[in-house]
């Protein structure tokens, strides 16, 4: 219990004492921190508007920290999620050009695996690059992120490009029927369900199956897995593959569900939100959810932030980074033992001694 | 193709290896000596894009572009310092922390550097490398950043002073043995904190090379990763400052081949070209790694490489 505790008030601590230096920084720049936070609180969570908001940038959000959680369960550090969900939603969308789908959900299923696919196998790249040839996988998947991003631009202005699509370069818009619709008549759409769904089902899978346990065993102590006979490489690659589909289909669904076609709005930086917010959930796919929904916050704020207290774009940015840093500097204060270092702050009680006084 | 198109082709290249990898050839400079403390400093991409825009906002601010630099490289060493102080905590992994840094360094710079997206800066004098030739084309293309000599007199430098001071070999017995460090008397955190800042304000020296003099101005798109391929660029130079300067210009050349083959009408495939140092990065990753062996060179206590 107090261990739990522990978990969530520490996370809790520093994103309060992020959005106080963030405060501080919006104070130089002549605006009132108060002003600040109850505009970030509005924007977030201020009304159902600000919700449907909120919610819709959380979906995608849940899926890309996945990318970064469950391959980092088996030990890797996975930074290129932004490459899988472009492939993915590159794939959602090109899927209708190559095989005829029916308009129906059925369609929407496909194209959605299709987006999964792309992006499993783009992530999976990079966790063979490092148990074959011993390759960083943090860097490599950065660079894989660079070269989709590079692909993903070359075929929506070149082979995939809609002529009708003059200023913004896009492919064509996905037909009728394959759209993902809003969840019971609002504006959120199924893609959020899915978010929640996958988080909940890979949190089981980490937590109650034998394959699960494998891959946190392969993280968590890599000589212990050797020991016992563990098939490492097929457990890595099979995390990574988990991981990229879950932000393969974030590709796919932004694509099915806010953009109808995939241009460059579909390069947001969504894949390098999920690597902070699975970092303070601790990798652990449970508890994306809320901070993803904390942090989807943060981002619908952002233009609210801007127009109404007149402060960059960016600022929801600096806002991610502040806290990420915190976050990590709290990991530093986790196994301080606070009992005894208070206890040696007490002034000692000075012990009457006595001295045999010799006559 | 005509010769002449050749010729600018050519020219393109070469004289983009020069413009593009000036960046590259600071920010490898700055991670080696990182590397070489025994720590790895995934941020710089984030000190690359701050320090571009606090040497634009200097130079801007106060008209001259050698200030600007001055100003560049103090943002890049603040920033470093940062992860120099934070990896010194415990249980703080360097990886991460570079991760947050990069999220920091990039939304600081886009906060702060909104003002200076419209305005014009003074540039840093241009070296014509080209005067041998009539040809404007060539002569245009082969105008060197004058920041590339002081790159290169850093490299030298930094060679001779690994190999020849009592600091060079400090930084270097940390990076190989934590314990040897301890066991002399010297913090193992503080010379790694040294080595990190001042990385940090070498890498602040790419950033200003980005904005007062190639592309030459501040927007949100000024770095694409410079900062993350020197860290694979560095692998590839085994950890010598003498071979960081021929891999940033093999590079710099890399990412040359896609504007310059635009400049003389070749428009297909731009996105495609641009992608050459990423997936030269891979390849030479490709070879030079091997699996369950330290690569050659490497400081020992690297976490990147174990």
């Amino acid at each position: 219990m107090r261990n739990a505790l522990k978990e969530i008030a520490l996370p809790a601590f520093a994103i309060a004492a992020a959005l106080l230096v963030f405060g501080v920084l919006v104070w130089f720049a002549g605006v009132n921190p108060v002003d600040v936070w109850v505009t970030l609180f509005k924007g977030a969570f201020g009304d159902w508007f600000s919700w449907q908001n909120t919610l819709q940038r959380a979906a995608p959000l849940m899926l890309t920290a996945l990318c970064v959680a469950i391959p980092a369960r088996a030990g890797l550090i996975i930074i290129g999620g932004e490459g899988a969900l472009v492939l993915g939603g590159l794939a959602c969308a090109a899927l209708p050009y190559i095989v005829p789908l029916p308009g129906n959900i059925v369609g929407t299923v496909l194209v959605c695996i299709a987006g999964a696919i792309a992006g499993a196998l783009w992530i999976m790249l990079a966790g063979w690059l490092r148990q074959y040839r011993g390759i960083n996988e943090t860097i490599s998947s950065l660079l894989l992120a660079y070269i989709a991003i590079g692909i993903f631009k070359h075929l929506v202005e070149g082979l995939l490009r809609d002529p009708a699509s003059l200023n913004k370069p896009s492919t064509h818009p996905l037909p009728e029927g394959l759209a993902i619709g809003g969840m019971f008549g609002s504006d959120v759409h199924w893609g959020l369900a899915i978010g929640v769904v996958a988080c909940v089902v890979l949190g089981l899978w980490l937590r109650a199956t034998a394959s699960g346990f494998s891959v946190r065993v392969v993280g968590g102590n890599p000589r212990t897995a050797q020991l016992v006979g563990l098939p490492a490489t097929r457990l890595i690659l099979g995390a990574c593959a988990v991981g990229g589909a879950c932000a393969g289909l974030a590709g796919a669904v932004e694509v099915a569900a806010v953009h109808t076609n995939a241009n460059a709005s579909l390069i947001a930086g969504y894949g390098y939100a999920g690597i902070l917010v699975s970092f303070i959930a601790r990798h652990n796919p449970v508890a994306i959810i809320p901070v993803a929904i904390l942090f989807g916050g943060f981002g619908a704020a952002g233009s609210l932030l801007q127009r109404r207290l007149g402060l960059p774009d960016a600022s929801v940015q600096v806002l991610q980074g502040i806290a990420f840093v915190l976050i990590l500097a709290s990991e530093g204060l986790r196994m301080v033992d606070w009992k005894t270092l208070l206890k040696n702050r007490m002034p000692k009680a000075v012990q009457p001694r006595l001295v045999k006084e010799s006559a | 193709m005509t010769a002449d198109q050749w010729i600018a082709l050519v020219a393109g290249i070469v004289g983009g290896a020069l413009r593009v990898g000036a960046p590259f050839l600071f920010v490898s400079l700055g991670e080696c000596l990182t590397e070489k403390s025994g720590r790895i400093n995934l941020g710089l991409e984030g000190v690359l894009v701050l320090s571009a825009m606090a040497a634009f906002g200097g130079a801007y601010l106060t008209d001259s572009a050698w200030v600007g630099v001055a100003v560049g490289a103090a943002a890049g060493a603040a920033l470093a310092l940062l992860h120099g102080l934070l990896c010194s905590l415990d249980r703080v992994n360097d990886v991460a922390t570079g991760i947050a840094l990069m999220l920091l360094g990039t939304g600081l710079a886009f906060y702060l550097g909104k003002p200076l997206i419209q305005p014009q800066a003074p540039q840093l004098p241009a070296i014509p490398l080209g005067f041998w030739s009539d040809n404007t084309v060539v002569q245009s293309a082969l105008q060197v950043n004058a920041l590339v000599p002081i790159g290169i007199a850093l490299a030298v430098f930094l060679w001779w002073a690994f190999a020849r001071t009592r600091a060079g070999l400090l930084v270097r017995m940390a990076g190989d043995s934590a314990n040897a460090t301890r066991a002399l008397g010297y913090s193992v955190s503080g010379i790694r904190i040294a080595a990190t800042t001042a990385g940090g304000a070498i890498a602040g020296l790419g950033g200003a090379s980005l904005t007062l003099f190639y592309p030459g101005s501040w927007n949100e798109g000024i770095s694409s990763g410079q900062g993350l391929i020197a860290v694979a660029l560095v692998i590839f130079a085994r950890w010598s400052p003498l071979r960081c300067v021929g891999a940033a210009l093999l590079f710099g050349g890399a990412g040359a081949i896609g504007p310059a083959l635009q400049s003389v009408g070749v428009g297909w495939g731009y996105h495609l070209f641009n992608t050459v140092p990423y997936v030269l990065t891979l390849v030479i990753l490709v070879f030079t790694c091997k699996p369950g062996s330290v690569a050659i060179g490497s400081p020992g206590e690297l976490s990147s490489t174990r």
